[in-house]
């Protein structure tokens, strides 16, 4: 049962037998779409050295209000998180095991409950966490934005559900744009992308009341991002 | 005069009477503007951008069986489900019959336009579902039991005392004038809703050919939530929501973002692949893609308008519309306001019946400006307004024409005019206002201007007199 498939399709291919004329003028490489370094030229520009793009990536986090911590080692990036842990009272923190988060969490003070994810978890348990703590694929610096994906973020709800969000990244996740990251992931993943795929830009917000900015509209009010190396 | 078009004469007339309201949805409209620009002026070169974008719906819409199919495939092959329906009625049954099929009790929405376009949650609420919108401007409007004013931002024209006011009401909450304790009661309300809820229900605002996935963008957080935690995830999209590949998306989305918003980007845009994947923690165990029509075919059949059907919904020619500005987003009657509603709104639901919305246009083209994806919006209101008259032409009208063409083919006949039209104008109070003053739409808000006791013709002809 999948409805009128072939009648749309009959309509769509009826309709598209008269030509569209073109009200714009055709860049080159006209009809193709996969122009992925050419999408640059256009873009918000990117400088092309890492310390470049570590930088325009604080620039942006600062913009978008996502607290951004350059940590020597994963060491120092559990000193930080255990500072916010006093600081915000926080009772439980949810992460899944990874290799930085796996680093980080012995570190984390033992009065600071730990809960795991990666076996499936209670929601209501879940959403009782302060804080969800999660890796990612990408640090995108034009954006500022956190890639994050089902598999390597603790599933779709970790980094959504609790109240903070931390991400952890080694300083080689950072990349250009968001070209650079579609790349990425299909050099990581093939065909077998992950199921969910999220670029992350700041801690959940809105403006739908008087158009004033608020902070923790559904997901996260606060956001993280820790860079070690 | 057709019952939607008294409709609309009568609420634009009373909306741009609330002089106050205008002032402050302009504010608001200036603020997205001016925002806007600023960021596209971080831009490298918007126009080459706008340039690629529009090439690349072009390409989508002109392929559309081709990238719907390879969408299918795709998604499919993942553990997807695709129902393709041609109408409202199909699309609803279809949702509806899933929840009876699979027990559903409560659902959660995040923002979809194709569902207000559906009629989807009066469907929903009459079988008994509890259904809760959880985008909070989308909320708003439903505990209000109105329709979005905006497509993109559903309560701008509420201030905060009503919104106050109206939680209190329908939540019980204490009266606050703080934008941020009452985002905050929304949040509180909407949590366990997400951790009820065994169905999520959202929109889409791509389609990936290429991976077979549906890409979401939102500020809130809330629809990740509505697609992460129900067993069940039904997104219910347009099928002209397509892109080619999935790296086209590292245009689309910093671009609908600074269109829409003036974000760089918004703060969660997120790509959906199948339902919870072997090896996965969590997500849905379903996930059902209702690809809907609803005569979206009968706008791509019409080659010259086809480029409308580029529209990613962004909004930016709403918030640049004179007449947006005035008469506000519920004046239009329709699930699609502003420039680009008044083109597609005559394809999806009669070109007579709607084409009043064609006319109501200043043509001052601001809105073919603001398109991020240059869809020829002010044109295609003026083909609008060509096809209505083609289809059934207006007697009035004729018989005003007849008498411009006998009156401007005649130079005599034009001379005499001219100069009984003064001696008219003094007759006019006589009818001034009433059924008879034939510019009475005119004279009801403004004075008609004084006709020239003499002519150019006359003018010129004595001072060439004079000269001599």
């Amino acid at each position: 049962m999948n409805g009128d498939r072939d009648k749309i399709l009959a309509r769509i291919r009826e309709g598209l037998s008269v030509p569209a004329p073109l009200h714009h003028e055709m860049p080159a490489r006209a009809g193709q779409s996969a122009q992925e370094p050419a999408f640059r030229a256009w873009l918000p520009a990117v400088g092309a050295s890492q310390e470049e793009q570590m930088a325009l990536f604080a620039k942006q986090s600062d913009l978008l209000r996502t607290e951004f911590v350059t940590c020597a080692d994963v060491r120092a990036a559990a000193a930080h998180v255990a500072g916010l842990a006093a600081a915000h009272g926080w009772k439980k923190l949810a992460f899944h095991p990874g290799a930085l988060t796996g680093a980080l969490v012995p570190h984390l003070p033992t009065d600071l409950e730990q809960m795991r994810v990666e076996e499936g978890y209670d929601k209501l348990a879940l959403e009782a966490c302060d804080a969800g703590l999660t890796e990612c694929e990408f640090l995108v610096a034009q954006t500022g934005s956190v890639c994050v994906t089902a598999r390597s973020s603790g599933g779709r709800t970790l980094s959504v559900l609790p109240p903070h969000h931390l991400v952890i990244a080694s300083r080689d996740q950072l990349v250009a744009d968001l070209s650079s990251a579609y790349q990425g992931l299909n050099a990581k993943y093939g065909a077998a992308l992950p199921s969910f795929i999220s670029f992350i830009s700041g801690p959940s917000r809105t403006g739908d009341i008087e158009r004033i900015l608020v902070l923790g509209a559904h997901g996260p009010k606060k956001l993280t991002v820790l860079v070690v190396g | 005069m057709s019952t939607t078009q008294n409709q609309f004469h009568r609420d634009a007339e009373r909306t741009t009477a609330d002089v106050p309201r205008r002032a402050f949805l302009r504010k608001a409209l200036r603020g997205y503007e001016v925002k806007r620009d600023e960021t596209k002026a971080t831009f490298t070169d918007w126009q080459k951008a706008r340039n690629v974008a529009a090439n690349i719906k072009y390409d989508g819409v002109n392929h559309l069986d081709r990238y719907l199919l390879e969408f299918e495939e795709k998604f499919t092959a993942r553990g997807g489900k695709v129902f393709w329906a041609s109408n409202s009625a199909q699309a609803r049954e279809y949702i509806l019959q899933l929840a009876r099929d699979r027990g559903v009790r409560s659902i959660i929405k995040s923002k979809a336009m194709t569902s207000e376009e559906i009629h989807l949650n009066d469907a929903l609420e009459s079988e008994g579902y509890h259904v809760v919108e959880s985008d909070l401007g989308e909320f708003i409007q439903q505990l209000k039991h109105e329709p979005p004013y905006h497509f993109v931002f559903p309560c701008m024209h509420l201030k905060r005392d009503e919104i106050s006011a109206l939680f209190e009401k329908e939540l019980g909450s204490a009266p606050t004038d703080s934008p941020e304790e009452l985002t905050m009661i929304a949040r509180a309300f909407m949590r366990r809703q997400y951790i009820d809820a065994d169905m999520g229900i959202s929109g889409g605002n791509f389609l990936v050919a290429e991976t077979g996935m549906v890409s979401i963008t939102e500020n809130e957080g809330n629809a990740r939530l509505t697609t992460g935690l129900p067993r069940i995830h039904v997104a219910l999209v347009g099928i002209e929501k397509v892109l080619p590949k999935l790296s086209d998306l590292a245009l689309f989305l910093p671009m609908l973002a600074t269109a829409g918003t003036g974000q760089h980007m918004t703060c969660y845009n997120s790509m959906f692949g199948g339902a919870r994947q072997p090896g996965e923690t969590d997500g849905p165990e379903e996930f059902h893609v209702v690809l809907l029509d609803n005569h979206r075919t009968r706008l791509l059949a019409d080659a010259e308008q086809r480029d409308a059907l580029g529209c990613i919904r962004c909004g930016a020619c709403l918030n640049v519309c004179p007449i947006f500005k005035n008469i506000g987003g519920h004046a239009y009657g329709t699930t699609y306001q502003g420039p680009i509603g008044s083109v597609i709104t005559p394809h999806f639901r009669g070109l007579q019946d709607w084409k009043h919305l064609s006319g109501a246009s200043s043509l001052c083209g601001a809105c073919t400006d603001a398109c991020p994806v240059k869809i020829d919006i002010h044109h295609h209101l003026l083909h609008n307004r060509r096809n209505a008259v083609d289809q059934k032409p207006v007697w009035w009208e004729k018989i005003v024409w007849f008498g411009y063409v006998q009156t401007m083919t005649r130079p005599w006949f034009l001379r005499l005019a001219n100069k009984l039209a003064p001696l008219a104008q003094k007759l006019h109070p006589l009818v001034l206002g009433g059924l008879f003053d034939p510019v009475r739409n005119w004279t009801k808000t403004r004075d008609f201007p004084e006709v020239a006791e003499e002519s150019f013709h006359d003018w010129w002809a004595k001072r060439k007199e004079q000269s001599k």
